[in-house]
């Protein structure tokens, strides 16, 4: 009885008013506007993943799951130069993309987690600040430089890595090669993404470094922790989601990068788990090469392609948003 | 309740005084002519003062006269600050902490320090936020159950986690986050522990908890505590320190036991304060 | 009061000449020992002495450390070594980057190469003949024209996200993110896939703006809303306090506020797109011939001219060309970059 009492006291607590004002017209016609700008991002993914299929769908029907699973990217023509058949598979490209973006972040990744922390915890005063710009700027800087740079300028070093591990490593199958040809390998093609994302993940990660909470830092040099002691206590549980969600982003980064593969790399049509050996393949590298001398149903193939591509990048973004949620809420 | 010299002389009169010297803890911790700056400013000017081993000892003073700045020259976080700079020397058991070749970690053991804002690591739980010192200072220990109990006794908190070690620490009030710190410092076994205003962020329920952590604690260490509130400094402390800035570089102007400093203060300016003239 | 007799400030935890000799002559020694590696074993070369050289550096000093101090230090200043080398790995290519596209570049550069374009010569041509004047107006008219598209949508998306904050605003703020990693490619296929092949059947200027616009509208975007949060809200609740409707609050008020950082959103947006080849060589058409009008005929651009130098020529010749349009898209970068960092300078003041 009692109980019911006290909840009939509780109903007769007024609900809570809704404040309400009417908008004017100015205002209502400014959040139109703003609302509509806003959309415009979804807007524009939405139509490029309809133009794309739209374009790609009559390959994709054709192909099925050989076009993701099938190495053969074929235009058989007769004597005049008319299609007689046509394959399209770009299993080897996308086997290509996933090993140049891996190498890309199994390499960049520590070192552009080791360079923020040095940024964050090490340097000082306008050595600092130089250095922040200078990597932020390297950011900015087109693929199509990092491509000839590292085409006529890295590639020699990054030979002389892939052969040392093939001499001393050459047993494992991932590492061996068929015959001595160490040029334009996905190894390399891997590396120079490396260091493309470099400059963003370290840039991204010294962001979130730069956050940890002060007091939390104080509290851990307060008991007596060394640096390093109070980066694995303190910074890593709290930069976990940014340094996973840099990664990511990096990841995309790499998966979608046309121009620097493209010079880089030797693009041959078949999958290659020897990342040593010079031959590989990449869809964006595979889009541009092929675009130049390609049909119209090529062309559609290769939109095809490209919807693969982009649908690849948008769950990796898809995924990074996720996880920097998902980790970034622990240790905050 | 007014503020009246009379009334925290009472307060600082009623407690029973802990006369230096009567636990062996050591010789305890001295500053000898302390300076300090953020660049080129003059923050702190020439301080000495001796805190005998097992006596808590308050900092009082208004805002900006530079007490903060002194508290964190005792266990060396004042170089935590990129501009920082020093003079003088602070002397731990007869042996200055910032002779070169010493190790600031191991001062740091040594000088614990609970700070304003209660900031456990919310990464990880109660409990291994009470042991975490050990992790973070690379020290063994055979029996962590028992430490981790004795620390959390001492600190007052054992009967409302004892359950709940493996939650995360921020799963506690503001309150117990404190007394969690407090037993976080308490497991590297401190001599010294500093406390700079450990209860501004609390309500007066909790502020009360941990002055009875600090009466018991200091039967076995030396505590220096920095507080706003002329209250607990009169209902903590054994000795007080009164500090104030004109402008310039913070000075102390008077140290002496907490009943003489509230009820007949030497310097005008320190009984202008305590009476509640200023600050 | 004494007031005579104020000590010198010191900091006598700063690291002591003592210490700065003896982790120099360590390693000095990692140095020597490196170089004895280099001489009698298969680690042969610059790096071969590079990877040696810090193998023993910070073994060295992690022996140091812990016969001085104990293990914590010494794995410390492990952290340190690594920390230090990792920086390291970062600059070289940097340094090596810039160092090469000038040395290489310098070369390439004459007073001629921007007053001609290339209709009269060919990249195998000796390097003062022809020139980048229609790569150059190209890339500024490109980049200008996708610049007047991709600043209203930009800046309205990024005060969706800051002053209207509707129930979208979280899915809006995923899209930008998302929408800043399509790949350029991507973008270039795009257009292609909804104006050139079923509309215009040409490849122009206006097309490659297009395709820079779906690279440049997330970066504006994301920008424009770090700038438009450094607004306090006491200005925006000043404004709508004062009687102003929203509308006259943001246009009189918080984007006025924010106009220093709008320019480093613009700015950070053109050098995104500036040096981008991929979509250009699917949509551009990339002409040989000075074309002013974006909406007809195919339009050169700096990227699509080095490219094209570097993968048609093979000669000396072709090779400084594209070298010397390098130095002049890096110039271009790092002039804005700088202008960038000189406007959000001045918001911060």
């Amino acid at each position: 009885m009692r109980v019911t009492q006290t909840l009939g006291a509780q109903s007769s607590i007024p609900a809570a008013r809704e404040i309400t004002t009417k908008p004017r017209r100015s205002d209502q016609v400014f959040r139109f506007i703003v609302t509509a700008g806003g959309m415009s991002s979804l807007v524009i993914l939405g139509l490029i993943a309809f133009f794309l299929s739209l374009k790609g769908f009559s390959v994709l029907r054709e192909e099925q799951w050989s076009f993701l699973t099938e190495s053969r990217w074929e235009v058989l023509q007769d004597g005049e130069g008319k299609i007689e058949s046509s394959t399209f598979g770009i299993g080897a490209m996308l086997v290509g993309t996933f090993i140049g973006a891996f190498i890309a972040i199994i390499v960049g990744v520590p070192i552009a987690v080791l360079s923020a922390l040095y940024l964050t915890f090490y340097a000082r005063g306008p050595v600092k600040k130089f250095l922040i710009s200078v990597i932020d700027l390297m950011a900015a800087f087109p693929s199509l430089l990092f491509g000839f740079w590292a085409f006529i300028v890295f590639m020699a070093s990054a030979e002389y890595w892939a052969k040392l591990i093939n001499k001393y490593l050459g047993f494992i199958p991932l590492f061996d090669v068929p015959a001595p040809f160490f040029e334009r390998s996905p190894f390399i093609a891997g590396l120079v993404l490396a260091v493309m994302i470099i400059p963003i993940v370290t840039a991204i990660s010294r962001e979130v470094f730069d956050q940890t909470p002060l007091d939390r830092i104080q509290a851990a040099y307060a008991l007596g922790a060394s640096k390093l002691a109070m980066i694995r206590a303190v910074v890593i549980p709290y930069g976990r989601g940014g340094i996973v969600g840099g990664a990511m982003l990096g990841l995309g980064r790499a998966m979608g990068e046309t121009v620097a593969v493209y010079t880089v790399l030797n693009v041959v049509y078949q999958i290659n788990w020897q990342i040593l050996f010079g031959a590989g393949g990449n869809v964006a590298s595979l889009i541009l090469l092929k675009f130049g001398e390609a049909g119209p149903d090529e062309v559609d193939a290769l939109m095809a392609a490209g919807l693969v591509l982009f649908l690849l990048t948008l769950t990796v973004n898809a995924l990074s948003d996720v996880l920097i949620n998902r980790f970034g809420k622990k240790g905050r | 309740m007014q503020t009246t010299p009379s009334s925290l002389a009472s307060v600082a009169g009623n407690r029973t005084q802990r006369v230096p010297g009567t636990n062996l803890l050591g010789t305890g911790l001295e500053t000898r002519g302390v300076h300090a700056w953020f660049g080129k400013k003059h923050v702190l000017s020439d301080v000495s003062l001796d805190f005998a081993a097992g006596t808590v000892t308050a900092l009082i003073g208004p805002s900006g006269c530079g007490k903060s700045t002194f508290i964190r020259t005792l266990n060396r976080m004042h170089e935590f600050i990129p501009t920082a700079a020093l003079a003088g020397q602070v002397l731990l058991d007869g042996k200055d902490i910032y002779e070169s070749g010493t190790d600031v970690t191991k001062i740091r053991l040594r000088v614990g320090m609970v700070f304003q804002k209660p900031n456990p690591f919310p990464s990880m739980t109660i409990g291994e936020n009470v042991l975490s010192g050990l992790k973070l200072a690379q020290l063994k220990r055979s029996n962590t159950d028992d430490l981790l109990e004795s620390c959390l006794v001492r600190a007052g908190l054992w009967s409302e986690v004892k359950d709940r070690l493996g939650e995360h620490g921020g799963a506690l009030s503001g309150g117990q986050q404190q007394r969690l710190c407090i037993a976080r410092a308490l497991a590297v076994e401190p001599q010294v522990l500093l406390m700079d205003e450990p209860c501004s962020a609390l309500d007066p329920g909790s502020t009360f908890r941990i002055e009875e952590t600090i009466s018991e604690l200091a039967k076995t260490m030396t505590i220096v505590i920095v507080t706003h509130n002329m209250q607990q400094a009169a209902r903590v402390s054994d000795y007080t320190a009164f500090f104030l800035s004109d402008g310039g570089p913070g000075v102390m102007v008077e140290t002496a036991p907490t009943n003489k400093i509230f009820s007949s203060p030497e310097d005008q300016r320190t009984e202008d304060y305590v009476t509640g003239r200023f600050g | 009061m004494t007031q005579s007799a104020i000590p010198t400030p010191q900091t006598p935890w700063a690291v002591s000449p003592q210490q700065r000799i003896a982790t120099g002559s360590l390693i000095a020694l990692g140095a020597i020992l490196a170089g004895i590696v280099v001489k009698t074993t298969g680690l042969s070369g610059k790096l071969g002495f590079a990877v040696s050289f810090f193998f023993f550096a910070a073994l060295l000093i992690f022996i140091q450390q812990l016969r001085l101090r104990d293990l914590a230090a010494a794995k410390d200043s492990l952290l340190n070594s690594f920390a230090l080398l990792g920086i390291t790995l970062t600059l070289i290519p940097i340094a090596s980057i810039v160092s090469t596209v000038v040395i290489r570049g310098y070369g390439g550069i004459s007073f001629g190469i921007f007053t001609e374009d290339m209709t009269q010569a060919s990249v195998n041509d000796p390097v003062d003949s022809g020139g980048l004047l229609h790569a150059l107006l190209g890339t500024l008219i490109i980049v200008g024209v996708a610049l007047i598209i991709s600043f209203p949508i930009g800046l309205l998306t990024a005060l969706y996200l800051t002053e209207i904050r509707g129930t979208l605003t979280r899915p809006i703020k995923f899209l930008v993110q998302a929408m800043s990693g399509v790949p350029s490619i991507v973008a270039g296929l795009f257009i292609l896939s909804i104006l050139i092949i079923p509309v215009t059947q040409e490849q122009t200027g206006l097309m490659a703006s297009l395709a820079l616009c779906i690279l440049m509208i997330p970066t504006i975007a994301r920008t424009a809303e770090e700038m438009l949060l450094l607004i306090p809200n006491e200005l925006r609740e000043a404004g709508v306090a004062l009687g102003a409707t929203q509308w006259r609050a943001v246009a009189g008020v918080v984007v006025p506020a924010a106009r220093s950082g709008l320019v480093t959103a613009i700015i950070l947006g053109v050098a995104r797109v500036i040096g981008e080849t991929a979509p250009l060589l699917l949509v551009s058409g990339g002409a040989d011939a000075l074309n002013l009008n974006p909406t007809s005929g195919a339009m050169g651009s700096l990227p699509f001219y080095i490219w094209k130098a570097f993968l048609t020529g093979g000669t000396q010749e072709a090779y400084a060309r594209a070298w010397g349009g390098m130095l002049v898209l890096l110039v271009l970068i790092v002039s804005l970059f700088v202008l960038a960092r000189y406007f959000s300078g001045r918001r911060v003041n």
